[in-house]
């Protein structure tokens, strides 16, 4: 991707977002309190967020792949399951990663 | 308002700004990544201040995604602030040009400071404190990351690699946690999204398989009785 659409990525989804929030308090509520809208709303992110996790762990390019990204998604759903702070979370996973890359190498 | 109500506002309002500025680092990183450089990751930090969407496009862009994928992706999840600033306009009542100032630091953490507070004059304060801790932290700390993976080689790569995941999965893990309305629904929603994706990842370009996770939020099935939705 070219630098000036890199950029152009980066401002318009920034300014999409800010204007999403801003509708937020400059619509009629009745617009956005529609049972269907708050339905979709309410679980836009776990369906977003569970397609990143799997595609940020599982995939490279169009080939699913099994390394030490997933040790590391392991390690944090187990660090993450006893409640472990953010920071912990992430240096575990991290370190799984890297553990596995220094054995595998 | 009592002095004590206002101290824990404030206490709780400045924690939670340290606590999220964590994450502004692993973002940093995370853009560094992707192939941001640091006045991007800076700008979305500055101007987008939106965690999840901001993961989300510069996770679909190192997954090699378009631009019209990882600004997709980012607005979709970004729609959840919309519904915020309904919830918010009772409570902070943002008038004339305050309205533009309000809108930016319109985000999960400050609508639930806001919300849980006692009264209206203890959301303004939850708000503004909430927003000012977390948005200097965030950016300051995204600044931070993104030069330190800058710096990074080898098996510090991989293990940079291996955090990007395990960030989306902490971004997602409270919604999955019992306590969460419809934690069940969500574990159901976020499998399924999971699912979606990874079945699409061979056939579809690059980053579009996260937008078609959509599909998924079917799974939700339709909204409960009014009642319920509070």
């Amino acid at each position: 991707m070219s630098g000036t659409l890199l950029w152009a990525t980066v401002v318009a989804g920034a300014l999409g977002c800010y204007l999403l929030k801003l509708a937020g308090l400059s619509v009629p509520a009745a617009w956005v309190e529609q049972p269907w809208v708050a339905r979709l709303v309410d679980f836009v992110p776990a369906a977003l967020l569970g397609a990143l996790v799997a595609v940020q762990g599982l995939t490279s390019g169009h080939d699913l792949v099994v390394d030490g990204r997933l040790v590391g998604l392991g390690v944090a759903a187990v660090a993450l399951a006893l409640r472990a702070p953010f920071i912990v979370v992430l240096l575990l996973a991290g370190a799984a990663g890297a553990l596995v890359e220094i054995l595998t190498g | 308002m009592p002095r004590s109500a206002r101290s824990a506002t404030l206490r709780d309002a400045v924690g939670l700004g340290v606590a999220v500025g964590l994450y502004g680092a692993a973002f940093g990183a995370a853009a560094d990544a992707a192939g941001l450089n640091v006045w991007q990751a800076m700008t979305l930090s500055l101007v987008m201040f939106t965690g999840a969407s901001q993961f989300a496009l510069v996770g679909v862009l190192g997954a090699g995604g378009s631009a019209l994928a990882a600004v997709g992706s980012a607005l979709l999840l970004g729609t959840r602030n919309t519904v915020y600033g309904v919830r918010l306009v009772p409570l902070l009542k943002p008038q004339g040009l305050r309205r533009f100032g309000t809108a930016h630091w319109v985000i999960d953490e400050t609508t639930a400071l806001s919300l849980a507070a006692p009264d209206r004059g203890l959301a303004r304060l939850a708000f503004l404190a909430g927003g000012a801790s977390i948005y200097l932290l965030w950016n300051l700390t995204t600044v931070a990351g993104a030069v330190g993976a800058a710096a990074l080689s080898g098996p510090a790569l991989a293990a940079l690699d291996a955090v990007v995941p395990a960030a989306f999965l902490a971004l997602l893990w409270p919604r999955l946690r019992k306590g969460f309305p419809e934690a069940a629904v969500q574990r159901r929603v976020a499998l399924g999204g999971a699912v979606v994706a990874l079945a699409l990842t061979p056939i579809v370009p690059a980053g579009v398989q996260v937008i078609a996770a959509v599909v998924a939020v079917a799974l939700a099935g339709r909204p409960r009785a009014r009642e319920e939705a509070a």
